[in-house]
C-alpha cells in the first residue's frame, strides 16, 4: 500500500515537473472537440444531442497519448528496472501508476466538460454529481486496462498503433455506459437509468482493477 | 544472523538470446569484501552476466544463488547498468529523493551524494544532462542504496578525468562486494582484487587484478590484433 | 505431418454438417416468422455456440499458459484463437446475410452482432501480438494476458450493448426453436463442434512442433582453450 502511494507521488511529481506536456494534452483534447464540431456542422441540435459522445471520444483519444507517455518515461532510461530492483512490488507499481493516470484523466475530463457545454450548447438537466461520478468512473475504466496495456507494448516497436488497437475494443462497455450516462445528465433522465449505467461502470472497474493488478507482475518481468 | 561469506554462487550458468548463448558454462563465486573485475571484448557476455547477477535476467541453464539463499536479494543488490535508470523529467536531486522515498530511506544525504559524484543541485531536468553527468547520477543512486553487492557496467565510460577520479574513490568507499565490468583496465584494475576474462560467454582466465592487463594483452595477441 | 485422430473427427463433423444443412435447407419446415430466411439458423447458431466454446478453450489455455509456463498451453492459445477468429468472422458474415432480408440492412446494432464485431478486433489483436513478439516466453505471457482479458470482456460487452439497445425498439431474434427443427440444429451443432475440434487439434500440433523447434536450446559453444598469460611482476 505504501509502495502504491510512493509510486503515485513519484508519478505526480514527474507530471508536475513536466506540466508543459499536460498543457499540450489539454490542447489536444480541446482541438478534438473543435474538429467534431466542424465535422458535424453548425447544426446545433445535433451537437447538443450528441455532446456526451463528443466528450468521451475526446477523452478516449487523449487517453492513448497520456497512457503512452506515462509508461514510456519508465522505459526510456531504464527506470522501471531500477524500480524493480528497489524492490518495489509489481502491484505497487501498477496501482500507483494507474491511480496517477486516473487523476490526470480526471483533470482532462474536468477541462473538457465546460468546453463541451460551450461548444455544443449543452445544458445540465440532472444534478451535477451524476456527471462528476460518470467522469470519474469512466476515467477509471480507461486508466486500469490502459496502464497495463501500455506496459505490455512499451518495449515493442511500432507500439503507437497497438495501444489503441488493444484498448478500444476492451473499453467499449466503458464508452457505451459513460456516453449514455453523460447524455442522460445533459438531456434528462425520466426513467432513472443513470444509476444502472454507473453500476455497469463500477462493475467493469471492479473486474479490471483487480485483474490487471494481478497480471501486471507477469507483464513487466523480463 | 551470521553474515554470509559467499554472496553469489553461480554454477554452470547459461543464458541465451534466441539461438546464441550469451553466457555459457559459467562457474563463479563472489565472496564478501571481494572486488572482482570482468574484462573481455565486446559481445563477450559481461553485461549479460551482470544482469543475471542482478536478478533482472533469469538463467536458462545452471543455477545461481545469492546470499546463501538466506535473505532478500533485490534490496541488497545495486546496479549501475547501461541505462542509468533515471527519470528524465526530474532533476538529479529529485531522482535521488524519489528513490530514497521508494526504498524507505532518509533524504538527508542527497547533497552529500551529489557532491561525491560531482553533480550540483541545479533544478534542470536530467534530460538536459550530458551522458557523463547521467552516469554520475546513476552512480549516486547506487551509492545511496549502499548495497551488499554492487554491480557496475562500464562505470568509467563517458567520464572525463575528474569524473574517473571521483568514480574510483566512490567505488573504493562502497561497502560489501563489488563487481566491475570495464574496458578501461588501467582505471578499474587498481580498484579490484581479482579479475576474470570472458570470451564468447565463457571464462577464459582468472587471476589477480594486477595481471588483468597482461591477460587482455594475451587475448589480443592470440587473436592477432597486435 | 502424420494423420491423426483429429482428421477423422473433422471429417465426421463435416459429414454431419452436410446432412444437417441439407435437411435444414430442403426438408425442415420454414421458420414461422422469417420464412425461408430463417434457415440460416442451422449454420448461424452452431457457429455461434462453437465459436464461443473455442474462445473459452483459448481462455482456459491462456490461464494454463500463464500458470505453468508450458509451451503446449501456448500452442493451444494460438490454435484456438485462430479457429475462434475464423468462426467469429463467419458469424459476422452470416449475421449480415440474415439481417439484410429480415431488417433491410446489412448491419444492425443487435447486441450479439455488435459484440461479435468487437470480439474480432479483441482476439485479432492477440494474433497480431503473437506475430510482433520474437521472444517465446514474452510472447506466451503477453498473448495469454491479452486472451484472458479479451474473453473476460465478452459478457461485459454483451451486457452493455444489450442495455444500450433496450432503450430503442427491441429487435426480434430466433430464441425458441420448434421441434421439427431441433434435430437438424442439434446435428449441425455437433457437426460444427467436431469440425472445429479437428481444426483446433490439427493447428495445435503444428504450432506445438514449431514452438518445440523454436525453444530448443542450441548447442553450447565449445569450451575455450585456456589463455596463456604471463604473470606481471
Amino acid at each position: 500500500m505504501s509502495a502504491t502511494l510512493r509510486v503515485l507521488q513519484k508519478d505526480l511529481l514527474i507530471e508536475w515537473r513536466s506540466r508543459s506536456r499536460t498543457v499540450a494534452l489539454l490542447s489536444f483534447a480541446y482541438t478534438i472537440l473543435l474538429i467534431f464540431a466542424f465535422a458535424v456542422g453548425p447544426d446545433s441540435a445535433a451537437l447538443k444531442l450528441h455532446a456526451g459522445a463528443y466528450l468521451w471520444l475526446g477523452l478516449l483519444l487523449s487517453s492513448t497519448l497520456l497512457l503512452d507517455r506515462t509508461m514510456r518515461i519508465e522505459f526510456e532510461a531504464g527506470a522501471m528496472e531500477k524500480l524493480m530492483l528497489v524492490p518495489v512490488p509489481a502491484t505497487g507499481i501498477f496501482y500507483g501508476k494507474a491511480v496517477a493516470n486516473l487523476i490526470q484523466l480526471c483533470i482532462v475530463g474536468a477541462f473538457s466538460v465546460p468546453l463541451v457545454f460551450i461548444v455544443c450548447d449543452a445544458t445540465m438537466v440532472e444534478p451535477f454529481g451524476w456527471l462528476a461520478a460518470t467522469v470519474f468512473l469512466g476515467a477509471a475504466g480507461l486508466a486500469a486496462p490502459g496502464t497495463m496495456y501500455s506496459a505490455m507494448i512499451a518495449r515493442l516497436s511500432g507500439k503507437q498503433l497497438l495501444l489503441p488497437l488493444m484498448l478500444f475494443p476492451l473499453v467499449v462497455p466503458v464508452i457505451v455506459a459513460a456516453v449514455k450516462a453523460t447524455s442522460l445528465t445533459m438531456l434528462g433522465d425520466p426513467m432513472n437509468q443513470i444509476g444502472s449505467w454507473l453500476t455497469l461502470l463500477a462493475c467493469f472497474n471492479l473486474v479490471y482493477w483487480s485483474l490487471c493488478g494481478v497480471l501486471f507482475g507477469r507483464v513487466v518481468e523480463a | 544472523m551470521r553474515a554470509m561469506d559467499t554472496l553469489v554462487q553461480a554454477s554452470n550458468l547459461g543464458r541465451r538470446f534466441g539461438r546464441r548463448w550469451a553466457v555459457a558454462r559459467l562457474d563463479l563465486s563472489i565472496q564478501r569484501g571481494e572486488r572482482l573485475l570482468i574484462i573481455g571484448p565486446n559481445g563477450c557476455g559481461k553485461t549479460t552476466l551482470l544482469r543475471v547477477m542482478s536478478t533482472l535476467l533469469s538463467p536458462h541453464q545452471g543455477s545461481i544463488e545469492w546470499f546463501g539463499g538466506k535473505h532478500g536479494t533485490r534490496e541488497n543488490i545495486g546496479m549501475m547498468g547501461h541505462d542509468p535508470g533515471i527519470y528524465e523529467d526530474l532533476s538529479a536531486a529529485d531522482n535521488l529523493h524519489v528513490f530514497a522515498k521508494l526504498s524507505g530511506a532518509g533524504t538527508e544525504e542527497i547533497s552529500g551524494l551529489l557532491s561525491t559524484v560531482g553533480l550540483d543541485e541545479r533544478t534542470d531536468p536530467v534530460a538536459r544532462y550530458s551522458a557523463g553527468m547521467r552516469r554520475r547520477l546513476a552512480l549516486a543512486l547506487l551509492l545511496q542504496k549502499q548495497p551488499q553487492l554492487a554491480l557496475l557496467d562500464e562505470p568509467f565510460a563517458q567520464m572525463d578525468p575528474g569524473g574517473i577520479a571521483q568514480v574510483s574513490s566512490a567505488i573504493q568507499a562502497l561497502p560489501g562486494a563489488v563487481v566491475i565490468a570495464s574496458h578501461q583496465v588501467q582505471h578499474a584494475a587498481p580498484l579490484c582484487t581479482r579479475a576474470i576474462l570472458m570470451d564468447q560467454g565463457q571464462i577464459r582466465w582468472t587471476g589477480p587484478a594486477t595481471s588483468a592487463e597482461s591477460a587482455w594483452h594475451a587475448l589480443h595477441e592470440e587473436r592477432g590484433e597486435l | 505431418m502424420k494423420a491423426k485422430w483429429e482428421l477423422g473427427v473433422g471429417l465426421f463433423g463435416l459429414l454431419l454438417l452436410i446432412w444437417s444443412h441439407y435437411t435444414g435447407l430442403f426438408v425442415a419446415p420454414p421458420e414461422a416468422m422469417m420464412g425461408d430466411v430463417g434457415r440460416i439458423l442451422y449454420a448461424h447458431v452452431p457457429t455461434a455456440w462453437v465459436g464461443l466454446l473455442t474462445y473459452l478453450v483459448a481462455f482456459i489455455a491462456a490461464v494454463g499458459a500463464i500458470w505453468t509456463g508450458r509451451w503446449a498451453w501456448d500452442a493451444m492459445v494460438e490454435a484456438s484463437v485462430e479457429v475462434g477468429l475464423l468462426l467469429n468472422v463467419l458469424l459476422l458474415v452470416q449475421g449480415s446475410l440474415w439481417a439484410k432480408p429480415t431488417w433491410g440492412v446489412y448491419w444492425t446494432w443487435d447486441p450479439r452482432l455488435t459484440t461479435c464485431a468487437i470480439m474480432v478486433v479483441a482476439f485479432g489483436v492477440v494474433l497480431t501480438l503473437r506475430r510482433q513478439i520474437d521472444d517465446p516466453m514474452r510472447r506466451l505471457t503477453l498473448s495469454s494476458v491479452a486472451t484472458i482479458i479479451a474473453f473476460v470482456n465478452v459478457p461485459i460487452v454483451y451486457l452493455s450493448v444489450k442495455w444500450w439497445r433496450t432503450l430503442h425498439q427491441p429487435y426480434s431474434s430466433p430464441d425458441t426453436v420448434d421441434g421439427s427443427m431441433v434435430t437438424p440444429l442439434r446435428v449441425a451443432a455437433f457437426g460444427m463442434l467436431f469440425l472445429a475440434t479437428g481444426f483446433v487439434v490439427r493447428r495445435w500440433r503444428q504450432v506445438n512442433t514449431r514452438l518445440a523447434i523454436e525453444v530448443q536450446a542450441p548447442d553450447l559453444p565449445e569450451e575455450p582453450k585456456p589463455l596463456h598469460v604471463e604473470e606481471s611482476k
